[in-house]
């Protein structure tokens, strides 16, 4: 069963540095960089800091409980 | 129709539905009361928990803040949605598996101490009561401007409403209505964005159209640094903080929302561990729904703002000037006495002062929308404050009757004696509530912000290292704590209600260039750094509580392989 847990801290290791990278990266410390590029209207780490960000959450959370699930069942201590 | 007659109509409508649910989902039992019995659908609980976390705040002022901060308004959509992905991976499922009623009750049996448990409830019900009289007072302006009835009496309407939901059907009231409720408010705020998106760039979706071009071929964002520029403002698109306090903010704040007590207790509600996980993924969509469409109302309502009034002859002024001039939330001063208005970013010359709430409030009375669309922001104003109340009250009721009297004073009661409290406490705490509304301190707009430190220095580390952390004992989680809180509440005495010194001190004197707002973020790190320490300089937990964290590491524990 450590291994279980060791594979758990190792998602959310992954995961954390793409929430990191997305919000306090791109939207914070680099947003000046970023704003040297244009998508449409939007300066890049502007649109990273008001909208990008928040789409990377959403999606990194079902990104979780996909990986999750499959751990779960693999271990064997998915709730029947 | 007039905006009134429509008003009340929505209004009166919605509130109809809320007490419809309320009767048809009663409580009958301490486990219906605090946890909604364990079975809500997730999908279900991420609509409610959503309703439960947007509050008045959310939905009436931070467009408008943001409208006026222009890209330093991210901290608060960064902060209050990335909060969502701490909680989905590192607490709700655990939570879930440890599976009991309330954040205390953790607290409490993990770190195996009364103290640890009392210190929790102390903190559940400062941040509770701050968060609750906000809300209170939102809908007492709302029913003011929109019902014309007097702010108190708007309050006690409000009281009344959220006493019969939440005293009669606890949790399980209080989740129905919030999917209720939420339907009603994200209904009310996408229905103008989408019709000035359309009118401003001709894009139907809010996101796309923020991104969009006007009329005369100009990029909506080129054209609104243009105009922030000409007037003397900061490019809407850089911001004025500096980088480490944009920084700390927006981690307060995300650590904050995983902490908050009335948002962690709705992942209690479901019944299943891999439900908690999906339904914090189900709750950040939703909340992404407003979040993400609330920026680009932001910059459409700021330009239609300048366009109408700046350089205008006040003699000229539209309808809704008046109208908000009235209620105080927009002033004008001619200082050079020219008749025209001046809005601009140096004080001096400035002839125009707008509070940030209108914003949400009267676009859709500056983009000249039908008066059905007006008061529908004012029925989702009302649904956005009272799902929120209704989430904190339960968790001031739940505070006092199970986590003081159930499980510290009088151990022995009934489960039937124990609902009874919790009633109680719940009515009492509308009570005290409702007192705040009427008489708001003046330091709310300062205990917020407390709140969000509070529970990011306090809960969030306490509960995190709880759950990671096998070593983590008591000595080590109360000393954290104990730190935390205390140095939070120090910064924001000293330097946001300058209670120390004769005045508050300026922004130059803060530490490391870190506003009040974004200390919990020091907070946190300090009571995460003196918990370590602590606890291995004292003894380990005792063989059970080991054996309980590790139990809550794995959704179930179907054969003897475990440990």
């Amino acid at each position: 069963m450590k291994s279980y847990w060791k594979e758990n801290i190792r998602y959310l290791l992954i995961l954390l540095s793409i929430w990191f990278a997305a919000s306090f990266g791109a939207g914070i410390l680099f947003v000046n960089q970023l704003n040297t590029i244009r998508i449409g209207g939007f300066k890049l780490g502007f649109w990273f800091a008001q909208q990008g960000s928040i789409y990377i959450f959403v999606i990194l959370i079902f990104i979780y409980v996909y990986l999750m699930n499959r751990l779960d069942k693999k271990y064997d201590v998915d709730e029947k | 129709m007039e905006v009134q007659t429509w008003t009340f109509l929505i209004v009166g409508f919605t509130f109809t539905i809320y007490i419809g649910i309320a009767i048809w989902t009663r409580a009958s039992s301490t486990n219906d009361f605090y946890v909604a019995g364990g079975d809500v659908n997730p999908l279900l609980n991420g609509m409610a928990t959503a309703a439960d976390w947007m509050s008045a705040a959310s939905f009436l002022s931070m467009a408008g803040l943001i409208s006026f901060m222009g890209y330093d308004g991210g901290v608060y959509l960064m902060g209050w949605t990335g909060g969502y992905v701490l909680l989905a991976l590192l607490l709700a499922p655990y939570l879930r598996k440890f599976g009991k009623f309330t954040v205390p009750d953790f607290i409490g049996d993990r770190y195996y101490s009364n103290v640890a448990r009392t210190v929790a409830v102390i903190c559940a019900l400062l941040v509770s009561f701050t968060y609750v009289a906000g809300q209170m007072r939102g809908v007492g302006v709302v029913f003011a401007r929109f019902l014309e009835v007097p702010i108190n009496v708007g309050v006690y309407i409000g009281m009344g409403l959220v006493f019969f939901y939440a005293v009669l059907g606890g949790m399980k009231g209080i989740t129905y209505t919030q999917v209720a409720q939420y339907c009603v408010l994200i209904f009310a705020f996408m229905v103008p964005a989408i019709f000035i998106s359309i009118q401003l760039t001709g894009n139907v979706i809010p996101q796309l159209g923020f991104g969009g071009q006007l009329a005369d071929g100009t990029y909506l964002l080129d054209k609104l640094d243009g105009l922030n520029r000409e007037l003397g403002f900061n490019e809407y698109t850089s911001g004025s903080k500096n980088m480490i306090d944009v920084f700390a903010i927006t981690f307060a704040l995300m650590a904050g929302t995983a902490g908050l007590p009335h948002v962690i207790v709705r992942f209690f509600t479901v019944p299943k561990v891999s439900d908690a996980r999906v339904s914090a993924g189900y709750a950040l969509i939703f909340i992404a729904i407003l979040y993400t469409t609330a920026p680009a109302i932001s910059a459409f309502a700021r330009t239609n703002l300048i366009n109408t009034v700046s350089n205008a002859p006040y003699s000229t002024v539209p309808e809704w000037f008046i109208n908000w001039e009235k209620t105080g939330l927009i002033k004008f001063n001619d200082k050079n006495a020219d008749g025209i208005i001046q809005y601009v970013a140096n004080p001096s010359q400035n002839e125009l002062l707008i509070d940030n709430d209108i914003i949400v409030l009267a676009n859709p009375e500056i983009a000249q929308l039908p008066n059905w669309v007006i008061a529908l922001v004012a029925a989702g104003g009302l649904a956005a404050a009272l799902s929120t109340a209704a989430g904190l009250l339960l968790v001031i009721s739940t505070s006092v009757a199970h986590d003081l009297i159930k499980k510290q004073i009088k151990p022995n009661i009934s489960e039937k004696m124990e609902l009874r409290w919790a009633r109680l406490s719940a009515a009492g705490a509308v009570i005290v509530a409702g007192y705040f509304g009427v008489n708001p301190p003046g330091f709310v707009a300062a205990t917020v912000a407390l709140a969000f430190g509070l529970a990011a220095s306090s809960f969030f580390p306490a509960i995190v290292l709880g759950i990671f952390d096998k070593r983590m004992n008591k000595e080590g989680a109360i000393a954290g704590m104990i730190s935390g809180i205390t140095i939070m509440t120090f910064y924001m005495i000293y330097f946001k209600l300058g209670w120390i010194t004769e005045t508050i001190p300026s922004a130059s004197e803060w530490w490391l260039g870190i506003s009040p707002e974004g200390f919990g973020t020091v907070a946190m790190l300090l009571n995460i750094v003196v918990a370590f320490v602590v606890s291995r300089m004292t003894s380990s937990p005792p063989a059970h509580i080991q054996k309980m964290t590790e139990e809550i590491r794995y959704p179930s524990n179907p054969n003897a392989k475990l440990i």
